[in-house]
């Protein structure tokens, strides 16, 4: 990311002439303009976080940790832990390993992959949940392989019957849902990555007599770790914090198919405001480390570069 | 040899177990403004069963906009019992797919509803834009809170409600019409279910007037202080008769259908029956409706059946694709 940002710095420099000229402004202009930023994160970023620690003690730490103490609540958070414990590990192996494919080789239909990649972000969440109902719900696809009177390989449609999958409205759906809409995070970090760090290292080694998975182990991987680092760390907030895409395939069975997110909209539709506030305080909190880490590993970064 | 030695004694661990006190789990796929009604039948379900046969039944529970719900259970989610908002929301699960059989309507005593409520207004404490009747809602300025028809039974209910009024009132279907068009010109959100538009009503704040589930009503008084609502009956509504019906063909693969028919039979029992009035659901037991009386405003109602011809015809003529629902929201 550094070797990008300094790039743009050569690349804007000679246009203008005067490669300062950013800190040249009044003061005023700086000041004002700072107030501006400060005000508007202010506004829609550190109130609406205040707000739900407040509302969540509002009724004393008493209730706040009754609201966990709930076997819902519990098992709520038991299956956010799951689907993020399966989904973040899926999308760093595909991440790392289309990023690779993407970076360090040239092929035919690259920019088509790269455009696939993106395309959870360009889909509503909520499409995105709808995807695997057509695909696994009863009436989708794989219903009407079920309910077929003649189908293609009968033995399969035996043993799936017998087998009695569950996928949508169950666990498995709900971690098909949330790689889907987190699929592009860890690959969208390391593409740009790899691509200005270039295939030089990589041809060093392989020179120097390195296979292929040493290459990568002892070469690519701890050039990219930070930004990879980062890239899981985004992933894993979307995962956990995923409501749209989850809410359509969960079904809303409580104890058993509600995520995090899911279980505060039920609290709060049920009255329940001090618990919903609670469960969704613990969110919250995610998305606290998840800046916290984020700003450790910029700075590590930073440091490692300079 | 030692594959038939495991295998028999396998069998006899099988044995043994199904000898020995079950445990039992269903799933009762319900509608938004049930939920506390069902938290406590279930409890009460559980000792009952217990008491019986010695097994152990958990109920889980899965709530939303009716017509959601059954879309729900169509793709594939596992309820062993459906307790929606409306008949015309179990119907598709024969019509689509197949899961109940065609007359699962007259399974159960009184049309399979164990009990019924009605369609109310609940407005804002001192009743500031003077609601009486369902006049009210079409004048200009005021604000109607309703969910959408296309996903939630209960708006449904409101719907066909302030169109029979209407009609009888004004005298024909184009001019019950227009009544109804110029009620959704006064909404300003549509909730995709009934507890949604409760919490924007009490909430949020937003709206003059809530159309609701009576129970929902007299839930959102409960919970936020009479200090707050006051509930207006009008003097004409709707009976509406929420349905339940076993899943069939869900709870044949899952061994549970004895269970999930008695789970439902026991609705319509005594302690039920008062479960369901403290929840402030009309009783259809004579004794139970006659202990919650008081509880409620008498008003006269009429039923679907003799209005509007049953659900399946209502829904074709005015909620289906192109129906008058359409016809007047999106001409809006």
């Amino acid at each position: 990311m550094a070797s990008a940002v300094s790039h743009l710095h050569k690349a804007a420099g000679p246009a203008h002439g005067h490669p300062s000229r950013v800190t040249q402004d009044s003061p005023w202009v700086r000041r004002s303009l700072t107030g501006v930023a400060l005000l508007f994160l202010m506004g829609f970023v550190l109130l609406p976080l205040a707000a739900v620690f407040v509302e969540a003690l509002r009724k004393g730490l008493d209730v706040f940790l009754q609201a966990f103490a709930d076997p819902y609540a519990l098992a709520a958070i038991k299956l956010t832990l799951t689907t993020a414990a399966i989904a973040v590990p899926a999308n760093v192996v595909f991440g790392i390993a289309a990023a690779w494919c993407i970076t360090k080789f040239q092929f035919r239909g690259k920019s088509v992959l790269i455009t696939l990649i993106d395309l959870p972000f360009a889909v509503s969440p909520v499409i995105s949940g709808l995807i695997f109902v057509l695909l696994f719900g009863l009436q989708g696809w794989l219903g009407q392989y079920l309910n077929a009177e003649a189908p293609w390989f009968p033995w399969l449609q035996q043993w799936l019957i017998e087998q009695d999958f569950k996928i949508i409205f169950a666990t498995p759906g709900i971690v098909l849902a949330t790689i889907f809409v987190t699929f592009p995070f860890v690959a969208r970090e390391l593409i740009p990555l790899m691509q200005a760090q270039g295939v030089d290292e990589e041809y060093a080694a392989v020179t120097l007599g390195a296979n292929g998975w040493q290459t990568f182990w002892r070469v690519t991987l701890p050039n990219i770790k930070w930004g990879l680092f980062y890239g899981v760390v985004l992933c894993n907030a979307r995962a956990m914090g995923e409501f749209g895409a989850v809410s359509v395939v969960s079904g809303h069975v409580r104890g058993e198919t509600n995520t995090m997110p899911l279980h505060i909209e039920i609290l709060y539709n049920e009255y329940h405001f001090a618990a919903a506030f609670a469960v969704a305080s613990l969110l919250a909190l995610l998305a606290i480390v998840t800046l916290v880490l984020k700003s450790i590993i910029e700075w590590r970064h930073g440091r490692a570069n300079a | 040899m030692k594959l038939k030695s495991l295998l028999s004694a396998l069998l006899a661990v099988v044995a043994v177990s199904g000898a020995a006190a079950k445990d039992i789990e269903l799933l009762n796929v319900s509608y938004d403004p049930t939920r506390e009604l069902y938290v406590e039948y279930n409890a009460a379900f559980a000792k009952y069963w217990k008491a019986k046969t010695g097994d152990t039944v958990t109920v889980k529970q899965s709530h939303g906009g009716s017509g959601k719900q059954a879309r729900s259970v169509i793709d594939g989610l596992r309820a062993d019992v459906v307790t929606l908002a409306l008949s015309g929301d179990i119907d598709p699960l024969h019509q689509v797919a197949r899961l109940i059989p065609a007359d699962w309507q007259a399974r159960l005593p009184n049309n399979s509803a164990p009990y019924t409520s009605t369609i109310v207004f609940l407005v804002r404490k001192g009743n500031p834009k003077q609601i009486k009747d369902w006049d009210d809602l079409a004048k200009p300025g005021v604000s109607v809170i309703t969910p959408n028809p296309k996903t939630s039974g209960g708006a449904r209910w409101n719907y066909l409600a302030a169109w029979e009024f209407a009609k009888r009132k004004y005298g024909s279907d184009d001019q019950a019409k227009d009544f109804v068009a110029k009620v959704y010109r006064n909404v300003p959100v549509l909730d995709s279910g009934a507890r949604g538009s409760t919490t924007t009503f009490v909430q949020r704040g937003i709206g003059d007037v809530f159309i609701s589930w009576e129970n929902e009503a007299y839930l959102a008084i409960k919970e936020f202080g009479a200090d707050k609502f006051e509930l207006v009956t009008p003097a004409l509504s709707i009976l509406a008769e929420p349905p339940v019906s076993v899943v069939d063909k869900v709870a044949k693969k899952k061994g549970t259908a004895e269970v999930a028919k008695a789970y439902l039979e026991y609705l319509y029992s005594e302690e039920a029956q008062d479960i369901i009035g403290k929840n402030f659901y009309r009783p259809t037991d004579p004794k139970a409706a006659a202990k919650y009386a008081g509880q409620f405003s008498k008003l006269e109602l009429f039923t679907i059946a003799d209005a509007f011809g049953g659900w399946a015809k209502a829904q074709k003529v005015h909620f289906d694709d192109g129906g008058t629902f359409d016809q007047i929201y999106l001409k809006k």
